[in-house]
This record gives structure tokens, C-alpha cells and sequence, in this order.
């Protein structure tokens, strides 16, 4: 048996992540979620790979943290462990990542498909954050990202509550991006993945570095940041090659460069 | 391994599962055990890959009376009542992949008619009723009711029976297209069989992602409805029914199909 808890693989353009604990759900021990982020950060730096997808298996993408790990912890123990800093280096991955989420995405699991910048969920996807039912409450960004995406109201409704979240309450807030049927779930995730491939490479990562803005920073400072980004992609052969392209009435082909 | 159950019987027989209710005594009024054997039986049905069609029917006389009013009283909370014991077993029926067919024997009231019209198909002898006792006792049709049956048989009708309450027979069911088949008595055994046994011989993955769509397309717009008809023929399309059948019509014979 390996010891390697994701698996990781290429298709194309794209970079594919699985988390591969299947007997536990997929829950999240600190080696997994190391791995993820390794794997995420070694796609990102890879000039072959244009977007990375991370999926679990069919019954959950991942069913929260392991309970057992976090059973002896203390306020110190976790303080010098540090277990969240790792989570903190998936934001700084500039390819688009996408969560593709078939069962539960619970606590940690809901985690990690928020920290992805687009979602595609099965019908049967089930999300939420039962933490509180354990006496304590999400650790590794729930609360904050939970809020951004849905507000403050529903976000402490669904975090004090911990109940189920379906793709269809999911959707109606704005936190996933396609429902798709549970067997079609990743042919889905690797059609969008592929059709945003195409895109101009620089461009879709200029693009999330601007929206990224907007969800912290003021308005102003988010414009001004926008506008450098503008600026920057004039500089590329990407906008020539699409600028022509549009002129001459053709489809462009993107190098990336 | 047949499993048993307190209330209902469950048998298995050539690709039909049938979960008869099992409480002749009481015109198989439900009680919480009820609820809960039918819940379970559902999922053993639906684990079960031998099992492609499911039918629901009653013992002795009655298909079902619906709530056993012996347990309610001023003190019951009818909206807890329902959260805990009814609509988990209605949204079990509905999530049950493989199509349900309510043979209904006898008198289908109250709740008992709301679990028949949750089913996709009934099967009526002409003299059954019909009942939809709620506003006789002061309350509105539960269990889906109000939901299912404006969408198969249209809201003035359903309107009609909702309030009015007057019974339905069979016959007049079947007039209002609200059963697939009308059975006289002396035929009912073999009849019912035959239908169920039919259904188990199609293409299961096909009827049930039709049973999964088509209820959606009752409340959503075209455009979302037609994505999930894309990837639901995209499913259907990559299963060996599909194969069989393409090659059955190209060799003019009947389609052998294995649910698979």
C-alpha cells in the first residue's frame, strides 16, 4: 500500500488532483492536506498545466478533518503545529482551481472546495458545517469564506445550525458553479476545465488575481489593481494573437506567452 | 437473505420487488413502524441490482387508510409529525431510482392516497376509492399530496378532490388518467404482475433517469431542464441497454435488456 494519500495525474492542460482516502470518506489529516497543497503548487509551477481540478470519489470529495487526530490536541500543540498555514499557500495558486464535488463536502472538505475558485457539484452533493455539533467550529477558513460568498446571515445559520446543504440551496447563494447528475459530475468538471484551458493563459490569471481583489480590498485600491493587470496583458503576444484574431475573423490559439 | 419486517411483508420475484402492507386489521393504516419499514424496504430494493421494478400494495381488503387516528389528539404537532414520519418516507419513494407501481386493491385514504400518488404508476380494481379524508377531519392533504396531484391529473381537478374530498373510484381514476390500468377483480394477480414484470424488463437506467428528469421539467425553465436532458441521455447512451437495443432493431428482434 502507498503512503501517498492523493493521487495525482494529467489530462491534456489539465492537472487532476484526487484525494485518495476512500475508506475514510476522504477525511482531512494535515498529511493530506500537505499533499493536496504540494500537488496544487507543483501544477501551478508546471508550464504544461493551465488549470487544476481537485476531486474526491463518488461518495464524498471529503467527509470533514480526522477526529482521532484532533482528539489529543491542545491550544499549544496546535499553535506550534501551525496545521492551517498550509491551507493559507492554496490561495496563492494563480491557475484556476476547481473543486469537483460528488457526496459530502463537510467541515474541512467544505473547506477545500471553497478555497477553490469554482465549483461543479453533483445533484447529490451535500455540503455544511457540522463542526459546532462537535463543540467546536470550523478552523480552516469556513467562517470567513462562508460569509464572503453568501453573506452574513446565511452563513451563521448554516455554521450554527451545521445541517446539510444541498447543490440547490448551494447554488441559490452563489457558492457552486454547475449541478450536474452524479455520474456525469466529472466529464462536466473536465469540459469546463478544458474550455477554460483554451482561454488566453495570462489573461484567466490576471483575471483571478483582479477578482480576488474585490472580495478584501476597497474599491479604489481594486480598480487601480485592475487596471495594472489591463495594462500588464497588452504586453503579452496572447493579446495580439487574440486582437488579430478578432480582426481577421478566426478562431485565436492562445500560447500563453 | 429475505429480511423481515413487522408491518409490511417484502418478496422478491423475477426483477419485482413488492412491499405489501401488512396490517390487514387495521385496513393497513400506517403507523410510525410503517413509515419506517417502508422506508427500509425502499433502500433493500434499491441496493438490490436483481431489483428493477418496485410495486406497493396492500393486504386484505384495503390498500392503505392512511394515519392511524387512534394516536392523534390536540397534543399531536401535525408539522412535526409529518417531518419526522411522512416526508422522510415520501422522499424516500421519490429518491428510489426504479419505478414504483401502487397496485391499489382497495381504499387509498388520506395518506394512503398521497403514497399511491407519489408512486409513478397505479394499478386500480374499477370499485376502489379513492379518499381524501383531510377535510373531513379539518386539515389539508399531506404527504405530497397537494404537490403530486395537480401535476397528473391538472389543478381544477385536483382542486376538486383536495377540498370536496368526495371519493374517486378506481374507475373514474383511470377516466382521469390518474391510473395506468384499470383490473377487474377475477384478473388482478396476473394482471399487476404482468405490469410490474414488464417495467423490470426495461431499460432500467433509461426509466430511471426519466423518473429522476421529468418532474424537474415541471418547475424549471427550458434551458436548465434541457442540460439535464443532455446529461442524462449522455448516461443512458453509454449503458449496454442502449447497445442492445440499437442492435436488436438493426437485427429485427426483440431487445433482451438487463438493466445494465
Amino acid at each position: 500500500m502507498s503512503d501517498k494519500q492523493v493521487i495525482a495525474f494529467t489530462e491534456g492542460k489539465v492537472g487532476v488532483i484526487q484525494l485518495n482516502r476512500p475508506r475514510v470518506m476522504n477525511a482531512l489529516n494535515r498529511q493530506m492536506v500537505a499533499e493536496i497543497v504540494d500537488q496544487a503548487e507543483a501544477f501551478d509551477r508546471d508550464e504544461n498545466i493551465r488549470v487544476i481540478i481537485m476531486k474526491g470519489n463518488e461518495k464524498a470529495f471529503a467527509a470533514g478533518a480526522d477526529i482521532e487526530e484532533m482528539m489529543k490536541e491542545t491550544p499549544l500543540s496546535l499553535e506550534m503545529a501551525d496545521p492551517f498555514s498550509s491551507w493559507d499557500r492554496l490561495m496563492l495558486v494563480k491557475k484556476p482551481l476547481i473543486a469537483v464535488v460528488a457526496g459530502f463536502a463537510l467541515g474541512g472538505g467544505f473547506e477545500l472546495a471553497l478555497h477553490c475558485d469554482l465549483i461543479v457539484a453533483a445533484e447529490n452533493a451535500s455540503f455544511g458545517f457540522p463542526e459546532v455539533k462537535l463543540g467546536v467550529m470550523p478552523g480552516a477558513g469556513g467562517t470567513q469564506y462562508l460569509t464572503k460568498a453568501m453573506g452574513r446571515a446565511k452563513a451563521l445559520e448554516w455554521i450554527w445550525l451545521g445541517e446539510p446543504m444541498s447543490v440547490q440551496e448551494a447554488a441559490h447563494y452563489g457558492i457552486i458553479n454547475r449541478i450536474t447528475a452524479p455520474e456525469m459530475v466529472e466529464e462536466e468538471a473536465m469540459r469546463l476545465a478544458v474550455q477554460l484551458s483554451e482561454q488566453a493563459p495570462i489573461s484567466v490569471r490576471l483575471i483571478k488575481e483582479a477578482v480576488n481583489k474585490a472580495v478584501d480590498t476597497p474599491l479604489m485600491e481594486g480598480l487601480y489593481f485592475e487596471r495594472k493587470n489591463f495594462y500588464m496583458l497588452f504586453d503579452s503576444q496572447d493579446q495580439q494573437e487574440g486582437m488579430q484574431s478578432f480582426v481577421e475573423k478566426r478562431r485565436p490559439t492562445f500560447k500563453g506567452e | 437473505m429475505s429480511q423481515e419486517y413487522e408491518t409490511i411483508l417484502y418478496r422478491k420475484e423475477s426483477g419485482t420487488a413488492t412491499i405489501c402492507l401488512n396490517r390487514p386489521e387495521a385496513f393497513n393504516a400506517f403507523t410510525a413502524q410503517m413509515n419506517k419499514d417502508i422506508i427500509h424496504s425502499l433502500r433493500q430494493a434499491e441496493k438490490d441490482d436483481g431489483v428493477r421494478s418496485i410495486m406497493i400494495t396492500g393486504a386484505g381488503k384495503a390498500f392503505c387508510a392512511g394515519e392511524d387516528l387512534g394516536g392523534v389528539d390536540e397534543k399531536t404537532n401535525h408539522a412535526a409529525f409529518l417531518r419526522k414520519r411522512y416526508h422522510p418516507m415520501l422522499k424516500a419513494l421519490k429518491n428510489t431510482s426504479k419505478p414504483v407501481t401502487a397496485a391499489v386493491n382497495g381504499t387509498a385514504a388520506g395518506a394512503g392516497m398521497s403514497l399511491a400518488l407519489a408512486c409513478d404508476f397505479r394499478l386500480v380494481k374499477p370499485d376502489v376509492k379513492f379518499v381524501s379524508a383531510f377535510t373531513g377531519i379539518g386539515l389539508i392533504p399531506d404527504t405530497g399530496f397537494l404537490y403530486m396531484l395537480p401535476r397528473v391529473i391538472g389543478y381544477a381537478k385536483a382542486m376538486e378532490l383536495a377540498v370536496l374530498g368526495k371519493p374517486l373510484t378506481g374507475k373514474e381514476a383511470f377516466q382521469l388518467g390518474l391510473a395506468t390500468e384499470m383490473i377487474e377483480p377475477p384478473e388482478w394477480e396476473e394482471k399487476t404482475v404482468q405490469f410490474t414484470d414488464k417495467l423490470a424488463a426495461m431499460p432500467t437506467t433509461a426509466v430511471s433517469l426519466i423518473k429522476r428528469y421529468m418532474i424537474d421539467s415541471m418547475h424549471e425553465p427550458l434551458d436548465e431542464f434541457l442540460e439535464k436532458e443532455a446529461q442524462a441521455q449522455r448516461i443512458a447512451g453509454a449503458t449496454a441497454d442502449h447497445k442492445e437495443g440499437l442492435a436488436a432493431f438493426k437485427e429485427k428482434r426483440t431487445a433482451q435488456f438487463t438493466g445494465k
